[in-house]
């Protein structure tokens, strides 16, 4: 296997570099996009996260990883926070964190759960609640930089829970090649076909792509719906080895 | 020199015991692999030790289970920040399964059933630091927390206690495994906080 491709060397992604919120939006009523200017941003690829770090006053740090929302833009990066009951840092960056605003960052970090437009073959995208984060990613990446058509099947709650709602909307009419599935599993929008529950072997064959394309897949939320997805596309024939996982443990970031 | 974040205080969490730097205490069991989790049948699973000279150790399920085995209770440390105390493990001692190995290998490289591996000088695996643990707090170690066999050396990072393990390649050179080709460290000691190659 090779190496990462990872961007400005090790040096460059071991720094902790201070990083200036500049904007921030909401995007349900409990996750929340922060864009921070980060001078001399390395760059990264789409599915890799960055460390942040937070001091107090008197030193104390802590610091989580958070899956990078969107291709490089210059110096800015975006994250998606999903606020978490007890999320010391998540509750810090959900709630309290204004424009201006001083944190650290290091990275990017992970080699393994990325895409890049030059990466050939079909792709199904897996998300489940706040796992749509490095998805979105890829998504964003791909717009006009790749022609390989995407599968993205989105498992939310109710329909409030749609992280980037109005742009996987938007993007599955405009970007050539995307599709988009949302699955409910406790409140369905007026109009929904597909009743209420958990994701099936169904929903992968209705939505996603037969085993026998051979499509890289992507698998990312909390750790049993992970398991689940992960279980039925083997089951379905997929080889364990396009099948790529992220998993945010029950106290994950 | 770090930057103040304002208005973060931060929730110190009460411990006992000091954590490495830039952990926090967790009392779940998070789980992190990079793929589907295997299912290995017993009837069919094995443990091989290879030396550099390829001679090849093998042991079946049944005949792991007739090793004398440890119970040990131990702190685990993910490079993802979660820190665990007082987990209880029961499982063999790689001093058991490597005494009659001949070999002059100053490292090894675990493999797993699913393809993953992990690099870790030999010496961290003997004198009562490693062991091939298939029980966890009393019960059978569970697919996603890499039954029925994984790794156990907690004092590495976690992902060096290699999931679903299949053996052991012993070498003359080390050789990176799955994270650590990716840009995670080769030793990956909790108390330097050796998260990435280069730290």
């Amino acid at each position: 296997m090779a190496r990462a491709a990872i961007p400005g060397g090790l040096k460059v992604r071991r720094a902790w570099r201070p990083a200036q919120l500049v904007e921030r939006r909401p995007e349900t009523g409990s996750a929340s996009t922060l864009v921070f200017e980060i001078p001399g941003w390395p760059g990264h690829l789409a599915g890799q996260h960055v460390d942040v770090r937070l001091t107090a006053p008197d030193g104390y740090q802590a610091a989580r990883s958070y899956s990078l929302a969107a291709p490089t833009n210059g110096d800015r990066i975006a994250i998606t926070v999903q606020r978490v009951a007890d999320g010391e840092v998540s509750s810090y960056l959900a709630d309290e964190a204004r424009s201006g605003d001083v944190v650290e960052v290091r990275g990017p970090v992970g080699g393994w759960f990325v895409w890049k437009p030059e990466d050939r073959g079909p792709v199904l995208l897996v998300a489940g609640g706040s796992g749509i984060v490095p998805l979105m990613a890829m998504i964003r990446s791909r717009d006009g930089a790749s022609p390989t058509p995407f599968r993205l099947i989105y498992s939310v709650r109710t329909p409030e829970d749609r992280i980037y709602d109005h742009e996987l909307r938007r993007r599955a009419i405009q970007d050539g090649g995307l599709q988009v599935t949302f699955l409910y599993t406790r409140t369905v929008p007026d109009g929904e076909t597909r009743s209420i529950g958990r994701i099936t072997a169904e929903d992968l064959i209705a939505y996603g792509w037969p085993a026998d394309v051979k499509p890289t897949c992507y698998v990312c939320g909390p750790t049993a719906f992970v398991e689940t997805v992960s279980d039925l596309l083997v089951g379905l024939g997929h080889d364990p080895a396009m099948i790529k996982t992220e998993r945010f443990g029950p106290s994950g970031p | 020199m770090s930057t103040v974040s304002r208005g973060f205080q931060g929730r110190r969490r009460d411990s006992s015991r000091q954590l490495p730097p830039g952990q926090y205490l967790t009392s779940d069991f998070p789980v992190l692999s990079a793929g589907p989790t295997p299912r290995i049948p017993l009837d069919v699973w094995e443990f091989i030790v290879t030396t550099e000279q390829r001679e090849s150790h093998r042991w079946s399920w049944p005949e792991l289970m007739a090793l004398p085995a440890e119970s040990v209770t131990v702190d685990v440390h993910c490079v993802t920040r979660w820190s665990k105390l007082n987990t209880v493990w029961r499982g063999v001692s790689l001093d058991t399964l490597l005494d009659d190995v001949d070999t002059e290998a100053d490292f090894a490289l675990m493999h797993s059933y699913g393809g993953y591996s992990t690099n870790l000088p030999l010496e961290d695996l003997l004198d009562g630091h490693a062991w091939v643990a298939y029980e966890y707090d009393g019960e059978e170690l569970a697919p996603e927390h890499g039954g029925p066999a994984r790794l156990l050396v907690p004092h590495l990072y976690f992902w060096k206690s290699a999931k679903w393990v299949r053996g052991i390649e012993l070498m003359l050179q080390d050789s990176p495994g799955f994270w650590e080709q990716l840009g995670y460290h080769d030793y990956g000691d909790p108390w330097r906080e050796q998260r990435y190659q280069g730290d």
